[in-house]
């Protein structure tokens, strides 16, 4: 019999070009999502070196990190964004490779897209030029985020040279609480574990309260694990998984979609398999999070209060935490729940999705955002605002004063005019708090779309069990 | 890439932690379809006020610690996206190595794309190093490679840990999808039995 293996080593053995001993072993890539902002200087390494895309056919293009979310009818205004996004078109055209230009229907963020036209496949290794990528292991993919480099040497050879990971089981025990969400989930494991305690691992989630998750929910637990440090994280495909695959546009189609979930019905750990290291979370008991500072470790229960520097020991530690208050302008010990915001921000690759649209809409629905806030909706995709159309969504968000938006990251990261202003302070479904990651001295607060959409409506934060 | 065998050079210490990418490069100055030029930008928010003008406490705003070419940070140094604009802008500023207690693995790994060495060295280490360059100002320390050791100036040394290959490539500047290239047979050979790969048609 052979020895048990976790999924990650069953797809990591599956994509070994070549081992040896003493180097990194080349691993195969099945699909290489590429963006406008970390590939030009790789396109442009290929044609100092006189090398081709090796395969084309595995790689699709889009533009997301800075296309306006405003009239896409009108030319871009920043010339910079402009000629960078004017680049990956001729880049595409040169080599060969699809692109999903901004007036497609197919454009989104990348891992919006990747998952909803069915490239994102189970058992595929998929790499993108973007931390974010770890989202796509939400199908039972192995799939990790690389630099420019790195997106040349998968332009020249359609694989990488890669050290085996080590692995990493994430138990998740338990069954979240009604109005508890991915979002919470994900910024629980990563407060009660800090932002490294994935560095070097690949991880794979598990437990009860995984296999309940919604596709969505599984692409927001995935997409930061990023935040955790990790490499890639990982769930084992299932009925679930199936169910949203089938259909798509890139997926196998009919027989050929039957046959591929008996392969990818194999993609699971076997029994006994072993992992590196092992860490255990309880769902039940978990509350509705909000991060306060500028790391996404540093986040509380909606129920507790800032921490104050001197609640932490090291002193690297206590001196980080007390920049980050200085910097977001809290008080210590500050009821989260006192927290007055300015702007509300709900989209991006972890919260952009439909069902984070219809959560958000839910709370919203016959109430108005308040007077101080401005608040902004931005769908993933395209496809993701078509079905939100069609469901009505964008009524209730456009009655309730939010504004409605054209696909692309958007806020989470700022490169387009969708910025905050210094000093404003914002509830964000984005997955990065980081100084000025929103617009110079700009205030992030992590959250849920429910959460977001309920502090938009009160003006402050509120635990969203209790909101009516 | 250029070759790194060992390098002396002013040390700048830089003591928070969790130092993300974001901070390293600003994301307005990601729009660049160049390679080179980045360093001006490097930790464009803490070096200069809104206006432009630089702000003077900042460390790498104050001689002799403008020239540093090693810089000393906390734990988790990198971390956030995947922008190789990072390293580029370290690189073009003049740093040709990072010690840290901790590295993000995608910062990390995009160093030695860039011939930057990235020098993981035990908390208690680190913390000495912190607070020498500190209270010393122009402190030189050398960095080196081959013996996988910082050599402090009483010459007292930090071993280090370095992966063999990795450390080859560095030593010798090499490119490595050249050598990737070289197993092309064994690329091809794979691609005709490939069990995930599915064109996009």
């Amino acid at each position: 019999m052979s020895q048990p293996k976790t999924l990650i080593d069953k797809i990591w053995d599956a994509h070994v070009v070549r081992e040896q001993v003493g180097e990194p072993s080349l691993l195969y890539i099945d699909l290489h999502l590429v963006h406008e902002v970390t590939s030009p200087q790789a396109f442009e390494g290929l044609r100092l070196s006189q090398r081709s895309v090796r395969r084309p056919d595995l790689t699709f293009a889009t533009v997301d990190h800075n296309v306006p979310t405003t009239d896409r009818s009108k030319p871009i205004e920043d010339p910079i964004s402009r000629q960078q996004i004017d680049t990956l078109r001729n880049n595409c055209q040169m080599f060969g490779i699809h692109l999903a230009d901004i007036t497609s229907d197919d454009q989104g963020i990348v891992h919006v897209i990747g998952p909803e036209l069915g490239l994102t496949l189970p058992g595929k290794t998929i790499v993108c030029g973007d931390s974010h990528t770890s989202t796509h292991g939400a199908f039972g993919a192995l799939a990790f985020g690389i630099g420019t480099s790195e997106v040349e040497h998968v332009l020249a050879t359609q694989c990488l040279q890669q050290q085996r990971p080590q692995t990493m089981q994430v138990v998740v025990r338990g069954q979240l609480a009604p109005g508890i969400r991915a979002k919470d989930l994900i910024l629980g494991i990563i407060a009660k574990y800090g932002t490294a305690f994935g560095t070097g691992y690949v991880v794979e989630y598990r437990g009860e309260a995984i296999a309940a998750l919604s596709m969505e929910e599984r692409m927001t637990i995935c997409n930061m694990s990023i935040e955790a440090g990790a490499k890639a994280g990982l769930i084992a495909p299932d009925e679930t998984t199936f169910a949203y695959l089938r259909g798509r546009k890139y997926a196998p189609q009919g027989e050929l979609f039957d046959e591929a979930v008996s392969l990818w019905k194999t993609l699971k750990t076997d029994e006994d398999a072993m992992f590196d290291q092992t860490i255990e979370f309880d769902a039940s008991t978990l509350v509705p999070q909000v991060t306060w500072g500028t790391s996404p470790g540093m986040g509380a229960n909606v129920t507790d209060k800032v921490p104050h520097p001197s609640d932490f020991a090291d002193p690297v530690v206590k001196r980080s935490v007390q920049l980050a208050l200085e910097y977001m302008g809290l008080q210590p010990g500050t009821p989260i729940t006192d927290i007055a915001i300015d702007r509300v921000f709900i989209g991006s690759c972890t919260n952009g999705r439909i069902e984070d649209l219809r959560s958000a809409a839910d709370v919203v629905k016959g109430k108005k955002v308040s007077e101080r806030v401005s608040a902004m909706v931005v769908p993933g995709s395209y496809e993701v605002k078509k079905q939100a159309e069609r469901e009505g969504l964008h009524q209730v968000f456009l009655d309730a004063g939010f504004e409605w938006r054209e696909p692309g990251c958007s806020m989470c990261l700022a490169m387009n005019p969708d910025v905050l202003a210094p000093g404003e302070r914002c509830a964000s479904t984005s997955n990065r708090n980081f100084e000025g990651r929103q617009g110079r001295d700009g205030r992030t607060h992590l959250v849920s779309p429910a959460m977001a959409a309920a502090a938009a409506i009160a003006g402050h934060f509120v635990d969203i069990r209790t909101f009516s | 890439m250029e070759a790194f065998h060992t390098h002396s050079g002013i040390a700048a210490p830089l003591s928070r932690a969790n130092i993300d990418t974001d901070a390293i490069i600003p994301k307005q100055f990601l729009k660049r379809i160049e390679r080179s030029g980045f360093g001006q930008f490097l930790f464009y928010e803490w070096r200069f006020a809104q206006d432009g003008t630089p702000i003077v406490d900042f460390i790498l705003n104050t001689a002799p610690y403008d020239k540093a070419s090693i810089l000393v940070a906390g734990p988790n140094f990198g971390c956030g996206s995947s922008r190789e604009h990072a390293p580029w802008a370290l690189l073009d500023f003049g740093f040709k190595a990072i010690i840290a207690p901790s590295f993000a693995d995608i910062f990390y790994n995009n160093c030695f794309k860039n011939g930057i060495v990235p020098i993981v060295l035990p908390d208690d280490q680190v913390q000495t190093l912190l607070e020498l360059t500190a209270a010393k100002k122009g402190t030189v320390l050398t960095v080196d490679l081959e013996q996988q050791q910082v050599v402090l100036p009483d010459n007292t040394t930090f071993s280090f840990e370095v992966d063999n290959y990795r450390k080859m490539l560095l030593m010798n500047g090499l490119d490595d999808i050249g050598l990737s290239l070289q197993h092309e047979d064994r690329i091809t050979a794979y691609e005709k039995n490939a069990l995930f790969a599915r064109p996009i048609a």
